[in-house]
């Protein structure tokens, strides 16, 4: 990066004016995918910003020794090992929700905003605003992960968390729990809803 | 019959887009015109077709748990399971750097209209996703992974291919909101064609 930037915006300007999922558009696989409900998200959000920080500073670390020629498989074994250790810990603390994110924990490794972040900024940044922007990018990401998913599953089966939100009284009055929320192709009219409020109030990055 | 029932399924029913929503970052990025998409579907597909066989070898003969017991009796209870992560993702990043060599050479305009998503596919979540699920799936011979393989790369390539030639219409004849134009669009219409081909839920040979 040319121009010196402040710590405090590397880590601010993830959550909505650079935010990886809606301006970037990065790590959209994931946000699809697990968010039918609000507890897979939180858990896939708190991994992603794990494994994103500590990524950023091993390679930031590193960054001065890996020849450019060979540096996406550094990167990838690098992000390969850290999403091994989160994978093997959700296994022995956290089975039902590791069964449930199934194989986009190990997806993860793919997850673009990894390596966008580590082309981006790691390469070329010391350690600590590398950590700085790990943790800035996973928290912007983490944030769409819980909107989405909550609107999922309040909308999908009227609960939060596994805990019913919608009274009975709505079910007897005729209310319906949305099915389709549950599937798949919502989640991207969700993300889309997102990204049309966050451009109309964002006029510069609206596109011709 | 069997493979064929694989290949077809993969390509619609388990669509990696539509159904799973894997490789959505090129496919989102690189969509804006026919050509360049038709060219990454091919790459996609390729990558497919080569790396799954691959990893469902190493699966079967070195990372299952007792895989390793050709080597001999005293290996038989060794799992080398949780290595599998790391060595799928090797095998996925020298395959593309084959395939970027490939193509660099003999089509070196399809080349550079890639840019830089051309490497991006070693991390493209389709690729990666394919070996894991053969992983969940237990398939019955490599001819089965080359076959699923095959089929997940062609259903990428179709519908990649055919939201950019939705969105090359739709820049050049649409009024669209201006904070929807672009990205926005694209993900109602990615979702809309999801939808169309849930109907495909159920299809058996």
């Amino acid at each position: 990066m040319a121009e010196k930037v402040s710590n405090k915006s590397v880590l601010f300007n993830p959550f909505s004016k650079n935010n990886p999922v809606i301006v970037q558009v990065l790590g959209i696989c994931s946000v699809l995918a697990v968010t039918a409900k609000l507890e897979p998200s939180i858990v896939m959000g708190l991994s992603v910003i794990a494994v994103l920080a500590f990524s950023n500073v091993i390679i930031s670390l590193l960054r001065n020794t890996i020849p450019t020629n060979i540096r996406i498989i550094v990167q990838l074994v690098v992000v390969a090992g850290l999403v091994v250790i989160v994978s093997q810990l959700l296994q022995a603390y956290a089975y039902d929700v590791s069964k449930q994110l199934s194989v986009f924990i190990g997806l993860i490794i793919t997850n673009c905003i990894l390596m966008g972040r580590l082309e981006a900024f790691a390469m070329a940044n010391r350690p600590w605003p590398s950590f700085l922007d790990g943790i800035g990018n996973g928290v912007g990401y983490a944030i769409i992960l819980v909107i989405v998913g909550f609107f999922r599953e309040l909308l999908g089966s009227g609960t939060l968390l596994g805990y019913q939100v919608v009274p009975q009284a709505f079910y007897d009055a005729g209310y319906v729990n949305n099915g389709l929320m549950i599937l798949p192709p919502m989640a991207l009219i969700v993300v889309a809803c997102i990204i049309w409020v966050h451009r109309s109030r964002n006029k510069d990055l609206q596109e011709d | 019959m069997e493979n064929l029932n694989i290949f077809i399924r993969s390509i619609f029913v388990d669509n990696m887009i539509f159904a799973y929503f894997l490789g959505m970052c090129s496919f989102l990025a690189v969509s804006k015109n026919v050509k360049t998409a038709f060219g990454l579907g091919i790459a996609v597909t390729f990558m497919l077709v080569v790396s799954l066989p691959v990893n469902y070898l190493l699966e079967t003969y070195v990372l299952r748990a007792g895989a390793l017991a050709w080597l001999g009796p005293e290996y038989a209870d060794v799992d080398l399971s949780f290595l599998s992560l790391i060595l799928f993702i090797a095998v996925i990043a020298s395959m593309t750097q084959l395939v970027e060599m490939a193509v660099e050479k003999y089509s070196p305009a399809l080349y550079a209209s890639l840019g830089i998503f051309l490497p991006l596919i070693a991390v493209n979540c389709a690729i990666l996703g394919g070996s894991l699920f053969m992983q969940q799936r237990d398939f019955g011979s490599v001819w089965t992974a080359v076959c699923a393989g095959g089929g997940w790369g062609l259903g990428w390539l179709l519908a990649i291919t055919a939201i950019a030639a939705i969105r090359e219409r739709i820049a050049a004849y649409s009024n669209i909101p201006r904070p929807l134009r672009g990205i926005g669009i694209t993900f109602i219409l990615t979702a809309l064609m999801g939808i169309a081909f849930m109907s495909f839920l159920g299809i058996k040979l």
